[in-house]
């Protein structure tokens, strides 16, 4: 308990943009029309892709002689990027047929 | 000095992941919006490769380690790239469910690594925990969900009161989670077996969900990803994951309510299954009297051609058979003819929110002409022709008027006000929730067998005929 506590007043900073975030977040959707709902799904899940900066994080602090590790971070690189990639150019596609119109 | 311009890039990134979707919100600067969510993202990881600095000094940039990181990009970009420019429309949300589970398992093997890291430190370790929990159920659910949409997995598999078993199975991970952070183990056999269970509740999860609730699970699952993203952020005081993982963490739980809402039934009746042992037998029992009438194309032609108002019911066969382009091509014959054409837009049509809008806009279709269902309700009792492609429970009258059907409450095309309805099916199956619906044996009904494609290419070559 005593370490939850501490962990909490030693990040405050975190917890007050954490809840900052969740309600820009609901701002910024909350005026999506219908129509957009799918391409939108799409480029959230893009975002939610950033999880490649962690898997980063961790291949350079590794060392070059954790092997297991290594390639475990090999792994999450690649699949953080799959999802930022196809994410962002599946979004893309969606939207060009949008843009078209008008 | 380095740290400063590192933390400037994740500010940068962090704006344009907010500007962005807010751009995503109008279908004007939709597309733009995107392309500045990217190149925010560009940002931040390249400044992440470059210029990261772990305090301690563990932290290295060996020119091996360095190929691997760029090898590893570069076969992710290439796949990724790849497989999203080729992929048909029809196949969207499916993918889009595979780049989520992708992302999902990102999470969950840097929780992996990130866990002896951080033992006996137990605030941090509740974020890697946590953090490869959550990834861990949103790739093996997503991995589910794409199978399901696949249609290599297409009946819900529900062991005897699944949600009780469900329910003891996520309390056993929370409390073996839980275990596993205040504890102070460091046993690998341990983690890797939270891994394997946190995996196999992901399956649990999603597999006796049936497949028309599929866009709501994903986008739930999408939700599920930004908060494993987020707890990476929390655990490396990362504020550009925090932030990219709270957004879609908070914007995807929202757009999931959004879509049950549409749906007219609550997020818990999806997941606790609404579809459940009570629908199956509902179905058995209200079978559904009266007979089908057919009607050959060179009629339904006819009957198109001397209408004033025709409104098209685009629906999921539409898009598996591709006729996308037929059936603009359908509307602007009958609009040359003097015919009103409208596309009724049901918000779950297909697969997907805005499955048809996108399918449609591919052949492009006027964007003024596809109505959403509240708009377009109205609307039928002053019109001639329904044409209803491929679409099957979004117009089935049950759930207005039978309280034992499964999808009763749902909100629903009024086609039946129409005078003529045309319904172009492949056959007599039942849609996708896997009821039979009465609407086809309405006396005003008739139905052109066939597939999608086929059919509307005929009455195309029919009415340019006439």
């Amino acid at each position: 308990m005593e370490a939850i506590l501490d962990f909490i007043g030693t990040h405050k900073e975190v917890f007050y943009f954490v809840i900052l975030s969740i309600f820009v977040g609901v701002e910024v959707i909350g005026k999506v029309p219908t129509v957009l709902h799918t391409p939108l799904m799409s480029g959230a899940n893009a975002i939610h892709g950033v999880v490649i900066v962690g898997a980063i994080i961790v291949m350079l602090d590794t060392e070059m002689s954790n092997i297991p590790s290594l390639a475990l971070g090999f792994l999450a690189v690649v699949l953080g990027t799959l999802n930022v990639v196809g994410g962002f150019v599946v979004t893309d596609r969606m939207l060009e047929m949008f843009k078209k119109k008008k | 000095m380095i740290q400063n311009i590192l933390e400037i890039s994740y500010l940068i990134a962090s704006v344009t992941f907010i500007m962005g979707l807010r751009m995503m919100s109008n279908p004007k600067t939709a597309r733009k919006g995107n392309l500045v969510a990217a190149a925010g993202m560009a940002i931040a990881i390249a400044g992440t490769i470059f210029l990261y600095e772990n305090g301690s000094g563990y932290t290295s940039r060996e020119g091996l380690k360095m190929a691997l990181i760029f090898a590893a990009i570069l076969v992710g970009t290439v796949i990724g790239w790849m497989t999203a420019k080729k992929v048909q429309m029809t196949k969207m949300p499916e993918l889009v469910s595979m780049f989520n589970g992708m992302g999902g398992a990102c999470a969950a093997l840097i929780g992996l690594m990130e866990f002896h890291h951080n033992v006996g430190n137990t605030g941090p370790q509740m974020a890697v925990v946590l953090g490869m929990i959550i990834g861990s159920v949103s790739f093996s659910g997503s991995i589910v969900a794409f199978l399901k949409l696949n249609g290599t997995m297409n009946k819900p598999v529900r062991l005897p009161s699944y949600n009780i078993i469900n329910t003891f199975i996520m309390i056993a991970v929370l409390a073996y989670g839980a275990f596993m952070i205040f504890s102070g183990t460091d046993s690998s056999v341990l983690l890797y077996l939270l891994f394997a269970l946190a995996l196999f509740y992901g399956v649990m999860f999603v597999i006796p969900i049936g497949g028309a609730d599929m866009p709501v699970v994903i986008s739930l699952l999408n939700s599920f990803t930004g908060l494993a993203a987020a707890f990476g952020g929390f655990l490396y005081d990362n504020k550009v994951m925090l932030t990219g993982g709270i957004l879609v963490g908070s914007a995807g739980t929202l757009l999931t309510i959004v879509m049950c809402k549409a749906m007219n039934r609550p997020l818990s009746n999806v997941i606790f299954g609404a579809f459940g042992a009570s629908g199956a037998t509902a179905v058995a029992g209200s079978s559904v009297q009266g007979s089908i009438k057919d009607i050959n194309v060179n009629d339904a032609a006819v009957l198109m051609n001397y209408s004033k108002k025709v409104i098209i019911v685009p629906g999921y066969g539409l898009a598996v058979a591709q006729a996308q382009h037929v059936i603009h091509e359908l509307e602007t014959l009958l609009e040359e003819r003097g015919v009103e054409v409208k596309y009724a837009i049901h918000p779950v049509a297909g697969r997907m929110p805005g499955h048809m809008n996108v399918l449609l806009a591919e052949s492009n279709v006027d964007y003024g002409k596809l109505v959403e269902m509240e708009e377009i309700n109205p609307e039928f009792a002053t019109t001639d022709v329904v044409l209803v492609v491929g679409a099957n429970d979004v117009v089935n009258p049950a759930a207005k008027n039978d309280p034992s059907s499964p999808i009763y409450g749902m909100p629903i095309l009024d086609v039946e006000n129409a005078t003529h309805i045309l319904v172009n099916k492949r056959s007599m199956n039942a849609g996708y929730a896997g009821i039979e619906n009465e609407l086809f044996y309405n006396p005003k009904t008739s139905m052109v067998f066939g597939d999608a494609k086929d059919v509307l290419t005929k009455l195309v070559s029919e009415l340019k005929a006439m």
